[in-house]
Formats: C-alpha cells, sequence, structure tokens
C-alpha cells in the first residue's frame, strides 16, 4: 500500500482544479451530501433533459478523495442516461470496495482504485455518488404524479 | 503522597516507561508507531493488562450478591478500585464515586437525574463553546425535557474561556455551569477553580467535564468545590467502557436514581420499590468490574510517574512541536492559549486534514483528524475538521520529529 496508489497524479489535479465546480441555477435537482465523520459536505445540481443528465455541478468541501471523485464524476455522467449513470455507479462501487473489480471502462475513475487499499477512505470517494442518487431521486419524485393530498 | 517523585527529584525516563507499554513497539505500515492520539484514547501499560489478567484469571464472580468466597473476593477488589479512585480525586467519602461507562455517561446521568427534575422552563444552564458534545447534547436533551435553556459562553481568539464574558452571563436563572477541565480539541486548560468559585457564590451547582484533565494534572475535588466531576478510564491508561462520576454527597442523596435494575434496589415488589445507599443506587446491574480493576492499577502506575512529572514531559513535548510545526509554511495552529494540555490542534494550507491523517499514517504517525466531537467549536474556528497530535507520558521526542517530518512530506505530495 503506497500513497501514490491513492493520491495519483489524476486525483492530485482534479482536487487542485475541479471541473464543473458550482451551482446551476435553475436546477431540475438538487441533494446535499455530508459525511459526519470527516465533515465533508457536497452539494450536486443536476439539470435533466429527456432521461439524461444534461448538466451537472458540484460544490462543497472535503479532503482531496472527496472533491477529485465528485469533480471526475460530473465529467464522466454528462450527457449520459440514467441506465449508463447507473451502471457507472455499480461499477465505480465495485471499484471502490471489491479487491479484484475491473476498471475497464472507466476512464479516469479508475484512477479511484488505490483507494479500496484505504478503508477509512472510502467514503470519501462515494459520497459524490450518493449525493448523485439522492438528487436524482428528488427529480423522481417531483416528477411522479403526487400520492398524496393535504 | 508522592510528594518527593512529584518535585521532580528523579529524571523522567521516557524509555523506561515506554517500556510498560507493548503496543507501543509494534510498527504501523513498515514504520516505528508514532502514537499521537493519546487525547482520543491512552494505551495500556503492563501493570493495567496484568492487573486485569490477575482479576480475571484469580477472582471474578459477581460483586454484591454471593455468600461464596469468590463473590467477596470479587467484591472486596472491586469496592477497593472505587476507594482507589476516592483517593484519585481526593473525594470525601468513597460513597461519592459512581462508576458508569464513561464520562458521557456520567454526564447523562447527570442531566437525567439532576437535570430532569430540577429544571424549570427559562432555567439556564451554562456551558463553554469548547465543549465536546458529551458536555452538550445530554443538556440539549435535557432543555427540551424541560424547556430550560443551553447558554454558551464565548471564547477568545486564542481558545481561552473569555472569563469576563462568563462572568457576565452567571445569572439568577442559571441553574447549572458545566464546563470542560481541558478542551480535547485546543488543549486549552480552563481556569476551573475560579469558575467554579463564582458560580457557587450564587449558589449555582457546578459539573466539571475532566475526561481530558484526569491523566495531566491532579485533581482534587474538594479543594475545587464543584458538585460533580466526570472522567473516562481509557484516557488514563485504564480499560475501555468505564469511567466515573464523582459528585457531592448531598447532591447525590437528593437525586432520583437514573436506571433500575439490580444492585441499585433495596426491596422490591411489584407494587414497588426503594432505593439502595449511595453509590449503588446510580449502579443498576453488574458493574464492569475488571474495568475498575484496571482503572486503579493505571492510578497506582500514573502516580508512581507523579502526574507533575508526567505534565512536565508533556509540556516540552507541546513546546517542541508547537515550534517545530509552526515553522512549516502553511500552518495554522488552532489553540494557543498560554496554558494548555498537551494537544496541538493545527491546519495545513491546501491539505484537507483527513488526507493529512492518511499520509501521517502511512509514516507511522497516529493522531486524529476530524472535528473532534466539538462540531460548534469547529464552525467558530472556521474550518470543517483539524489534524490534532496529543501527547501522553510515553510520547517522546523522537515522535514529535517523526510527525514533522511526516506532515513535510504531506506538503510534498501536495505541492
Ligand atoms: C472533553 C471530553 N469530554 C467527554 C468525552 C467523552 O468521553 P467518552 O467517549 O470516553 O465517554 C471526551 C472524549 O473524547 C472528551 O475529550
Amino acid at each position: 500500500m503506497e500513497l501514490q496508489d491513492l493520491y495519483r497524479e489524476v486525483i492530485l489535479d482534479h482536487n487542485k482544479h475541479p471541473r464543473n465546480f458550482g451551482r446551476l441555477d435553475p436546477a431540475d435537482a438538487v441533494a446535499n451530501g455530508h459525511n459526519p465523520l470527516c465533515g465533508d459536505k457536497l452539494t450536486v445540481t443536476l439539470r435533466l433533459a429527456n432521461d439524461a443528465i444534461q448538466d451537472v455541478k458540484f460544490e462543497g468541501n472535503g479532503c482531496a478523495i472527496s472533491v477529485a471523485s465528485a469533480s471526475m464524476m460530473t465529467e464522466a455522467i454528462k450527457g449520459k442516461d440514467r441506465a449508463s449513470v447507473n451502471q457507472l455507479f455499480d461499477k465505480v462501487h465495485a471499484l471502490l470496495t471489491q479487491q479484484d473489480a475491473p476498471s475497464t471502462d472507466l476512464g479516469k475513475l479508475a484512477a479511484l482504485s488505490g483507494v479500496r487499499e484505504f478503508p477509512a477512505r472510502v467514503k470519501c470517494a462515494s459520497l459524490c455518488w450518493h449525493t448523485l442518487n439522492a438528487a436524482l431521486a428528488t427529480a423522481d419524485a417531483a416528477s411522479a404524479p403526487a400520492v398524496s393530498t393535504e | 503522597m508522592n510528594a518527593a517523585v512529584d518535585a521532580g527529584a528523579i529524571p523522567y525516563d521516557v524509555a523506561q516507561v515506554r517500556a510498560q507499554f507493548p503496543i507501543l513497539s509494534r510498527s504501523i505500515n513498515g514504520r516505528p508507531l508514532a502514537y499521537l492520539d493519546s487525547a482520543a484514547s491512552t494505551q495500556r501499560p503492563r501493570p493495567v493488562l496484568d492487573a486485569v489478567e490477575h482479576y480475571e484469571t484469580h477472582l471474578h464472580a459477581n460483586v454484591h450478591r454471593g455468600v461464596h468466597t469468590l463473590s467477596q473476593l470479587a467484591t472486596d477488589a472491586f469496592e477497593a478500585s472505587r476507594e482507589r479512585v476516592r483517593r484519585y480525586l481526593n473525594a470525601a467519602s468513597s460513597r461519592e464515586i459512581i462508576f458508569v461507562r464513561g464520562a458521557t455517561e456520567a454526564i447523562n446521568l447527570v442531566a437525567q437525574s439532576w437535570g430532569r427534575p430540577t429544571l424549570k422552563p427559562g432555567d439556564e444552564i451554562l456551558i463553554s463553546s469548547l465543549e465536546h458534545h458529551a458536555n452538550i447534547v445530554p443538556w440539549q436533551m435535557a432543555c427540551a425535557a424541560t424547556g430550560a435553556k443551553l447558554v454558551v459562553a464565548p471564547i477568545t481568539a486564542c481558545g481561552e474561556l473569555d472569563f469576563n464574558a462568563y462572568l457576565a452571563l452567571l445569572n439568577e436563572r442559571t441553574r447549572l455551569v458545566a464546563m470542560t477541565h481541558v478542551s480535547n480539541a485546543l488543549g486549552t486548560v480552563l481556569p476551573v477553580a475560579r469558575i467554579v468559585a463564582a458560580a457557587r457564590d450564587k449558589g449555582i451547582a457546578t459539573l466539571i467535564d475532566g475526561a481530558q484533565a484526569v491523566a495531566h494534572q491532579r485533581v482534587d475535588v474538594q479543594a475545587l468545590g464543584c458538585d460533580f466531576y466526570a472522567f473516562s478510564s481509557h484516557k488514563l491508561y485504564g480499560p475501555t467502557g468505564l469511567g466515573v462520576l464523582y459528585g457531592r454527597e448531598a447532591m447525590l442523596e437528593a437525586m432520583p436514581p437514573w436506571q433500575g435494575g439490580g444492585d441499585m434496589i433495596r426491596t422490591v415488589s411489584f407494587q414497588s420499590s426503594t432505593w439502595n445507599e449511595l453509590p449503588y443506587k446510580f449502579e443498576a446491574g453488574t458493574p464492569h468490574i475488571s474495568g475498575a480493576i484496571g482503572l486503579a492499577a493505571a492510578m497506582d502506575f500514573v502516580e508512581s510517574l507523579g502526574l507533575q512529572r508526567i505534565a512536565a514531559h508533556e509540556h516540552s513535548l507541546l513546546a517542541q512541536a508547537t515550534d517545530a510545526l509552526s515553522q512549516i509554511p502553511g500552518i495554522t495552529l488552532h489553540g494557543t492559549a498560554p496554558h494548555k494540555a498537551g494537544v496541538l490542534s493545527f491546519t495545513l494550507k491546501g491539505v484537507h486534514p483527513h488526507d493529512l491523517g492518511t499520509i501521517l499514517d502511512h509514516e507511522g504517525v497516529a493522531i486524529r483528524a476530524g472535528h473532534h466531537c466539538a462540531m460548534p467549536l469547529m464552525d467558530l474556528l472556521g474550518v470543517p475538521a483539524t489534524a490534532r497530535a496529543s501527547f501522553g507520558c510515553y510520547s517522546t521526542a523522537q515522535e514529535v520529529e517523526q510527525l514533522t517530518r511526516a506532515v513535510h512530506k504531506a506538503r510534498e505530495v501536495f505541492a
């Protein structure tokens, strides 16, 4: 277990220069993620068009792993439809938690494979993905027919 | 006791102290362990491990219940530990020493058993901005149940209690002052004697959270004059799962029990029960017997080293570390009060405390990175988290150097 496996060039770069940083306004969906253990906080905003992620931004405050992971996530999901995003989520999740998970088709996200050697940091890398899912769920809830009336 | 030792007559031999802590000789990530997280939990010396093992091997049975020999031996050992704690704190009576699970449970006991029956709407509980969540949340719960209000005394820029502001906040509605003795996040030592005296002058009850104090300085609860004093065994070189609530006898007598069960009763019928005497009234169920035995051994250990000598040793490390770290570009030290215990909280520009924690760990250096269970204090400092190095009786100058080198390494990784 070497530090360079965790802090790869691409991760350090995304930490220093996060892509898609900020907040979409107006947005179709918003969610806040918080990791109470370390205080990492981030907000993901989305614009959706025909079941696809037309645009995405994130902002927040966290360690290098959480910032870089969020930054790379926004690049990876922009333009993708929901099914592909779900697939990507599963692959990233496997990459972060399973010893022999493949990193094929993950592009830059493969740089996160070192995180699994540092179990205390897995949640830092997955926070943005859980926040993304929460944002998508709020979008679904908003567009679903109201199930209850006051 | 140990006056000659405490006077510093014998030089402090840290190598000999370390030799008594088996865990300190292990390596982490192929490097020697530099354990700089004693504020979170201290390690256990051989005499504590041995005392627990001896108890488990030769003396264990349930306490206060049996006529058989082992039960008597276990009860004697358990009660001897209570007496040991009484001496450590210089309490007037061992009836004032309640064994609980930790500082957290001690404070919850007071919040439930003293707070709920006593507090009325509009009453105030005064804490400080430095408090650990354990000395915030139980009071918020008591306030929610009673309509009382939590009031927070501010701190100054260097992390000291703003004493004049504290005095100004004491008023006829204040029912309790609950403050930490030493800040776990910043290391500030609070002037608890003056804090208690000012409250007592106005007839206000006092609770001191001593979790971070008992391993670093002598505590005399009678001299201090507080009504309650709470601490955890595991921050005093003793076992986890055990803590102590000291309570002034008159206060404890007036309080109802907080948990019901075995040991805390005198008589039970299906209609009603009567309570046992102190301290058992507050000790429902089978206690952590081996924990108490271990804590007594830890107190022997600490006093044999001498609390003043331990404090002097930790102070020299604090000075060394403060000096070394403050020379690193981009470092901010949080908490620079003149009177501090061996705790150094810091942040490094451009490197989040968690990344710092991981890199330091990789270099064998164990520190705490996070909010230190003091989120409101972190908000005040304007940081989400800090890195915190803290020292114990076994910490060394070499470990401080290892820490400094590792922080430099973190700067390189993030250059
Ligand atoms: C000042 C202070 N109070 C209370 C506590 C709670 O102690 P425990 O978790 O052992 O109950 C701690 C532990 O971190 C502390 O530092």
